[in-house]
């Protein structure tokens, strides 16, 4: 039986290295997925992550389970994306929250691994393309605490109170955060929720 | 019933399908009587469906080799008590440290000439023979016309010898 994510910080505690590497192994993909819909750079949601990592395993002497291990860890993983987005935002270029969407290195990334393989017929290919850019700017341009709210939700799959104390509010507001974000999201696709 | 109002809350985990019995039910009975949330709640349900869509990216090759390597280079973090934990050095040296007290301790004290062995600071204890002694170094340390010769060139201690010497 799998042990839970709970033991196995409590064996890495007791100097247990082999557990370390077992988190690793269960969070690394949803980590950098969560930091990269963040931070919207591959290269840097890695090194988030790594960050991430690195600060669970320095705190592993203290950790006691209070909480579930997914709240303690994307509550990391969240304050490190916001001060970086903080941190980096006087040197990105200003980029238009209106800007039309075009497909960035990342954008083509997902495109060849996801879609070139299972849609030869090229017309298909380009409007699936147009579709994923859509829904990728549609969340990019959510306010940042609202699409941590919809990415801890919809990808990450935490509960509302896991949410709400990452996020440190109540649950209600948490609610009341992602009605709002959706309620965004509905009118940012309404092209597609109206063909769908 | 419940008001549209306080649909908002419920709408999104009604979606996800993670509503007691009771309040889905609730929720329910006032979609049933709301064409407006009715409408909304099947949007959602679309863009729920429409974020489904997103790939999923795979961290880098090198990723977990790059962690490991972060990790390996973590200084050893050691608590406060173990600072005194004994090390092979420390403990001799302690023990030595111990022995030598202990000997010089149980050492007998070296008698000073003349000194007998009943002598105790106690002046009820002082021999009647010895207070001319003690009377004239008495007045010799108090003999103002000695504080005016030069001080000797060896230093203080040689002073003290003198003025043993002298009694």
């Amino acid at each position: 039986m799998a042990r839970s994510d709970v033991q196995l910080m409590l064996d890495v505690k007791a100097g247990d290295e082999q557990s370390f590497a077992l988190l690793l192994q269960r969070y690394r993909s949803p980590l950098v997925n969560f930091l990269y819909r963040m931070v919207r750079n591959r290269e840097q949601a890695e090194d988030l992550a790594q960050e991430v990592f690195i600060r669970v395993y320095r705190a592993r002497a203290d950790y006691v389970p209070s909480a579930k291990f997914t709240t303690w860890l994307f509550r990391i993983a969240t304050n490190l994306a916001l001060n970086s987005l903080r941190d980096t935002r006087h040197q990105r270029t200003e980029i238009s929250l209106d800007a039309p969407v075009t497909a960035d290195a990342d954008d083509r990334e997902e495109r060849t691994l996801d879609v070139a393989d299972k849609h030869p017929d090229i017309e298909q290919h380009l409007v699936e393309e147009a579709r994923k850019a859509m829904i990728k700017h549609a969340i990019d341009k959510l306010p940042e605490k609202q699409r941590v709210a919809v990415l801890l939700h919809k990808y990450q799959e935490l509960d509302y109170g896991e949410i709400a104390k990452i996020l440190s509010c109540s649950e209600s507001a948490l609610k009341s955060l992602l009605f709002r974000a959706y309620e965004t999201l509905r009118v940012e696709l309404a092209p597609l929720v109206a063909k769908g | 019933m419940m008001s549209c109002w306080r649909m908002e809350k419920q709408m999104l985990p009604y979606v996800d399908g993670r509503l007691k019995v009771s309040e889905q039910r609730e929720v329910e009975a006032h979609l049933a009587d709301c064409a407006a949330c009715r409408l909304r709640v099947n949007e959602f349900r679309a863009v729920s469906g429409l974020l489904d869509e997103l790939p999923q990216i795979e961290p880098s090759g090198a990723f977990d080799a790059r962690v490991r390597a972060r990790v390996a280079a973590e200084p050893v973090k050691q608590s406060w008590w173990a600072a005194f934990a004994p090390s092979p050095r420390a403990a001799l040296a302690a023990s030595m440290l111990l022995l030598a007290t202990i000997w010089i301790g149980s050492r007998p004290a070296p008698k000073m000439p003349g000194e007998s062995q009943n002598a105790a600071v106690n002046p009820a204890n002082i021999d009647p023979n010895d207070l001319p002694v003690l009377e004239n170094y008495d007045i010799l340390a108090n003999f103002e016309p000695l504080t005016d010769l030069p001080q000797p060139v060896q230093g203080d201690d040689s002073d003290e010898v003198d003025g043993n010497q002298a009694m």
